[in-house]
């Protein structure tokens, strides 16, 4: 292996596999168009070719694909969420985040590590309980450990009991996994493309056609672009953190927030850190990469902003309350740190389905926690852009459920976990 | 750190703020269900200048700010009376 790297290192023409061939012009129209080529959008426009044949199609970025959140989160994937609502969508998720490497004949490096959400109080105990409850009646391991036995499943805390917040016990989930997010991204998007998608890079949308009374009840037509109109005969929006702004141009308004989420990776360690460690109290989750970097974060910014700048008071609370938990580690220098942009809903779950306009559908409120839900997303999303049909898995995260008084508390679970 | 001039106490750390969304109207209590949903979740989550209510967490203080949500600065500031006098209940 060290003297095939050293003969490519030495070879001056390396061949670079072509995963995206150019899709070249935009055609005059496509069956279905999909904005934003994140993960969730990619997954789609790869599930519409796989599992329904449809291949007139063509994703639309206005940048470079899976330069958005997809690229910047630190890639928890989980299934122990709070309502059976929750519980039921993630774990179909990481049923298929198995099979994805195979599926796509790209290793995206899914590596299963446990996951432990810490509690440092009596009220979180109790939260955990209820929590490791609601995932066992559904079939996924989860349960509560007290402090004795965490210190030998996690023995690098501290846990002494002279700090801020005492460690009492966790909520262990054993499936509990990391992947390399650009490898998924990559992955849906070459499979796709490879089967007659048009992956439209540095394509923006600026607008869209809509017939109809002041956009309501409308239809839309075309999808208009920084490169020219295209008509459409169905439209999916994925843009994470400018869901807004897109839903905007579509004639109606959303219930969520553009806040920053912060992370940062330390220098490269030798292996130590086997787990995934989330405290909400700490307002700090870590876990190793297979690189040996130590990727942090925490919560999102107190305030809103449309950027990804970085801030000195994020790293600051972050390390204060890291150094709590890993004491050891205050020596070690950081390399990167960096910000995506999250659409946050109140009740911390997405939104996902149809929109006051007819033929045209949603992907959004995916926050800090839709990295995980890639997979399923765009299985759900191909099927009811295939047939018309919203699953059941996705139904209780429709837009109306707001105007029904009938959300998905989901916030328990989600905060700070991801 | 990015610092918050503060109607009452001066120029402070914004980490000693809550920020508590956008200036709006409250519906009449007897407007119809849409204008309420409207009220209470939907968001004009608008990329620029936005005018919000802030509040200095130590000396339980309400006021005004405006800011730009695309360049992170804070453009001015208003004791929530003067706002209300400026601006009446509006935006
Ligand atoms: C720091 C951080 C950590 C996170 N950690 C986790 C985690 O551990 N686990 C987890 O499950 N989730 C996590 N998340 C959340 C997760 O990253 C997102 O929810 C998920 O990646 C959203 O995917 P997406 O495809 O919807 O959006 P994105 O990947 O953001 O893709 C949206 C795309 O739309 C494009 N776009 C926007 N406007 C337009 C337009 N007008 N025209 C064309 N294209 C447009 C953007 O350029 C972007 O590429 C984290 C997020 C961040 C920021």
């Amino acid at each position: 292996m060290p003297f095939a790297l050293l003969k490519h290192g030495l070879t001056r023409h390396r061949s670079v596999p072509d995963v995206f061939p150019e899709p070249g012009e935009l055609k005059d129209s496509y069956d279905i168009v999909i904005v934003g080529g994140g993960g969730h959008g990619l997954a789609t426009a790869y599930y519409l070719a796989v599992d329904h044949g449809i291949t007139d199609v063509a994703v639309l970025e206005r940048g470079y694909i899976g330069g958005g959140n997809t690229g910047r989160n630190t890639a928890i994937i989980r299934s122990n969420y709070l309502t059976p609502e929750g519980v039921k969508f993630y774990d179909e998720s990481i049923r298929l985040y198995k099979d994805l490497s195979n599926d796509f004949d790209m290793n995206i490096l899914y590596s299963e590590r446990g996951h432990y959400t810490l509690a440092h109080t009596d009220s979180a105990i109790r939260t955990m309980r209820w929590r490791a409850e609601v995932n066992k009646h559904f079939g996924i391991e989860s349960e509560l450990v007290m402090r004795d036995d965490l210190m030998k499943m996690v023995p690098q805390l501290d846990y002494s009991e002279d700090v801020r917040y005492p460690i009492l016990g966790a909520l262990y989930h054993a499936p509990g996994a990391i992947a390399r997010h650009d490898a998924v991204a990559w992955g849906y998007g070459a499979g796709a493309a490879r089967r007659g998608v048009h992956i439209h890079q540095n394509t923006e949308v600026t607008g869209f056609e809509i017939t109809g009374a002041n956009g309501h009840a409308g239809r839309v037509t075309a999808v208009k672009t920084s490169r020219g109109t295209i008509r459409a005969g169905k439209v999916l929006q994925a843009v994470a953190g400018m869901s807004g702004h897109v839903a905007a141009m579509a004639g109606f308004r959303l219930p969520l927030k553009t806040v920053p989420l912060q992370a940062c990776v330390s220098q490269p360690l030798k292996p130590f850190l086997d787990a995934i460690v989330v405290s909400g109290s700490l307002h700090v989750y870590v876990s190793q990469s297979s690189r040996g970097e130590l990727v942090m974060g925490g919560s999102t910014d107190p305030y809103g902003v449309y950027m990804t700048r970085s801030t000195l008071d994020f790293k600051e609370g972050l390390m204060m309350h890291l150094l709590e938990m890993l004491p050891f580690i205050s020596e070690v220098k950081l390399l990167r740190q960096w910000a995506g942009m999250t659409d946050m809903t109140p009740d911390f779950a997405p939104i996902m389905g149809e929109t006051p306009v007819d033929n045209y559908y949603i992907d959004a409120g995916w926050g800090t926690w839709g990295f995980k839900a890639t997979p399923v997303c765009g299985k759900e999303n191909a099927r009811m852009l295939a047939t018309g049909e919203v699953g059941d898995l996705i139904q209780p995260f429709a837009l109306q459920r707001y105007h029904d008084f009938n959300l998905v508390g989901e916030k328990g679970a989600a905060s700070v976990g991801h | 750190m990015k610092i918050m001039p503060c109607p009452l106490n001066g120029p402070r750390n914004i980490s000693e703020f809550a920020c508590g969304g956008e200036v709006e109207h409250l519906p009449p209590p007897d407007c119809d269900h849409a204008a309420w949903i409207d009220y209470v979740y939907l968001e004009n989550n608008t990329a620029g200048v936005v005018r919000e209510w802030w509040y200095h967490t130590p000396t339980a203080y309400w006021f005004v700010a405006e800011r730009d949500t695309r360049t992170d600065e804070i453009l001015r500031t208003w004791p929530a009376g003067e706002f209300l006098a400026e601006f009446g209940e509006g935006r």
